[in-house]
């Protein structure tokens, strides 16, 4: 048979640990842990949706940035979480916790049911008929009456935790973080996987990952129905902070912002994304002051940045 | 015994017929080589076999098991891998990345024990990850393996694509033109190499290639096309000297 593996040097294991990541990682992460006990309701309540956008954006960027599928209406698995969560607990006064698996399996569901028949196609019909699933979803939330129509779903229940009731928006801000934290872990572990390979080879050459023995159908609607099921746990969050969600939470505009999200940071790797989902939180925030000029400087900002950083401001260096 | 058989195999696009009822069979653990000038259907073959074409007739079977229809990686998955006449490596991936992916569809852990982080997890992704440094070993590049594959020369992707096709665990292997676009001592590296496939891994081999010296060199037995016909199948010396072969290259450089 083969040559024996000769051992390799110590220093060949690649960026498992770059301090240019890891630095700036632990440092936001401190400033994160803890900025409720400085700052004022306002910004807490930014932060906490900056931070709902960082799990959205690292859940688009498993479909966008790993297996590079264009998704345009990733914004109905948010609507997908956040109403079954919402009528489980509302209506049917489920316990909060419960609702998380039902909220995973109902976007699994609507994952395969738009995936696998879309998946087989051309990358670009994606792109379509994801559009047009996000718009069905806002529309069938619009007109049924169990999502409480076009005023939406109120009296959603707020969560419990050994007996202490998630109220105040330090209590969301701090359940968000963990949410975030655990889905960075949960897309490292994915990304340094078989399967998370699997959708960057796919991504890179669907040919050759076909010829190498990979079925590109099943790679590609499971990270589209894994970055569903992302979606649909920030839902159910979501769904309890508000109390009450309306379809016009859920729109063409809000999928196109997490879009935006995972591109300008630099899609495909972790940093950047979290990065993008904070911009695009803070961004409105903080050009507030711009008052009726805010869209046009949005637009002038963003397309600096795709002129002069058009990989995204931290982009995916892989090697 | 024939490893792969290729029976009355035929292929059109639209009007066109790039391949006319082709039948031919391969021996295990034998280096055979596909010839014939440009544009004769060698890779429209070699696509038809991997499943990447659908042929319009005939029957494929690999280890006596019909794979004629199969998608590409059912096939890879079967025992036959390939390597692109284009090279067509994942540019922006390490190489021991590009090694390791012929590994996937010989391993089967997915997202929900990743996300677990499960021993048995673990120790398959330091079986795969072996697997590609091995195999880089065996073609020579394994001090590379933590550059960007797009960066290497064109002689060590071409020895990458190797590398990547038998990480698969084949049993047979088809090369198309790896001599393309390399110098004589490159030439003579890859012939070694090529060798050392069959010799050394069992490996059988199926290559398509234009240096008729090289092709001379490394084949027990030669199939030769010319407009998508088999015009000649035999051992170098017969094939060398068949008048329809010395016909159709009138005219070209050998
Ligand atoms: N996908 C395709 N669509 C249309 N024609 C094709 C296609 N693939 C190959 N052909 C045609 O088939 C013929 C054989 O091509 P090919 O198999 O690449 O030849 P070779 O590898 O022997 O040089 C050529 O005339 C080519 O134009
Ligand atoms: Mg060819």
């Amino acid at each position: 048979m083969t040559d024996e593996v000769r051992t390799m040097p110590a220093t060949a294991q690649p960026r498992l640990m770059r301090w240019s990541v890891v630095l700036p990682g632990l440092a936001a992460l401190a400033c994160a842990l803890v900025l409720p006990q400085f700052a004022n309701a306002y910004v807490t309540e930014v932060a906490t949706t900056a931070l709902l956008y960082v799990v959205l954006c690292l859940g688009l960027n498993i479909v966008v940035g790993y297996a590079g599928l264009l998704d345009l209406g990733y914004a109905a698995f948010f609507a997908v979480g956040a109403y079954t969560s919402g009528i489980l607990t509302a209506e049917f006064g489920f316990n909060f916790w419960l609702t998380i698996p039902v909220a995973m399996a109902a976007a699994c569901v609507a994952g395969i049911i738009i995936g696998a028949p879309t998946l087989r196609l051309r990358s670009d019909y994606l792109a379509i008929v994801t559009l047009g699933f996000g718009e069905i979803v806002r529309i069938i939330a619009r007109n049924l009456d169990i999502t409480g129509g076009a005023s939406g779903l109120i009296g959603i229940e707020r969560p419990e935790i050994f007996g202490f009731k998630l109220m105040q928006v330090q209590h969301f801000y701090y359940a968000f973080l963990v949410l975030a934290l655990l889905t960075a872990f949960v897309c490292l572990s994915v990304e340094r996987s078989r399967m998370g390979r699997a959708w960057f080879y796919v991504r890179y050459d669907e040919d050759a990952a076909a010829g190498i023995g990979i079925n590109r159908v099943t790679a590609k609607l499971q990270a589209y129905m894994m970055g569903a099921v992302i979606a649909s746990v920030a839902g159910c969050l979501y769904a309890a902070k508000m109390t009450a969600i309306s379809p016009e939470s859920f729109t063409f505009n809000q999928s196109l912002l997490i879009l935006l999200g995972v591109v300008l940071g630099g899609m495909g790797r972790i940093p950047g994304v979290v990065l993008g989902a904070v911009l695009v939180a803070l961004l409105p925030e903080v050009l507030r002051g711009a008052g009726t000029y805010r869209p046009l400087v949005t637009a002038v900002a963003l397309l600096a940045i795709m002129l002069f950083r058009p990989n995204g401001l931290w982009p995916d260096k892989r090697v | 015994m024939a490893l792969l058989k290729v029976r009355d195999l035929r292929l059109s696009f639209g009007g066109l017929k790039v391949l006319h009822d082709i039948s031919f069979s391969v021996e295990k653990g034998a280096i055979n080589s596909l010839i014939g000038p440009n544009g004769a259907g060698k890779t429209s073959l070699f696509n038809c076999l991997t499943g990447f074409y659908k042929p319009k007739g005939g029957s494929i079977s690999l280890g006596g098991r019909p794979i004629t229809g199969l998608p590409p990686h059912r096939i890879t998955a079967l025992g036959l891998a390939r390597t692109f006449q284009n090279i067509r490596l994942f540019k922006e991936m390490t190489v021991l990345e590009n090694a390791m992916s012929g590994q996937h569809c010989r391993s089967r852990h997915g997202i929900v024990s990743a996300i677990l982080h499960l021993p048995a997890q673990r120790r398959e992704e330091e079986a795969i990850r072996a697997a590609g440094m091995r195999w880089l070993d065996f073609v020579g590049i394994q001090q590379h393996a933590h550059r960007r594959a797009g960066g290497l020369s064109y002689g060590d992707q071409r020895r990458l694509e190797l590398a990547r096709a038998l990480a698969s665990a084949p049993e047979l292997i088809l090369l198309d033109e790896p001599a393309a676009g390399l110098n004589e001592r490159e030439k003579l590296d890859l012939v070694h190499l090529i060798r050392r496939i069959r010799d050394e891994t069992g490996v059988t081999v199926l290559l398509i290639e234009h240096d008729m010296g090289l092709v001379m060199q490394v084949s027990e037995k030669i199939v030769v096309f010319d407009y998508g016909q088999k015009i000649a199948d035999g051992p170098p010396e017969a094939v060398r000297a068949d008048p329809r072969v010395i016909e159709a290259y009138l005219g070209t450089e050998e």
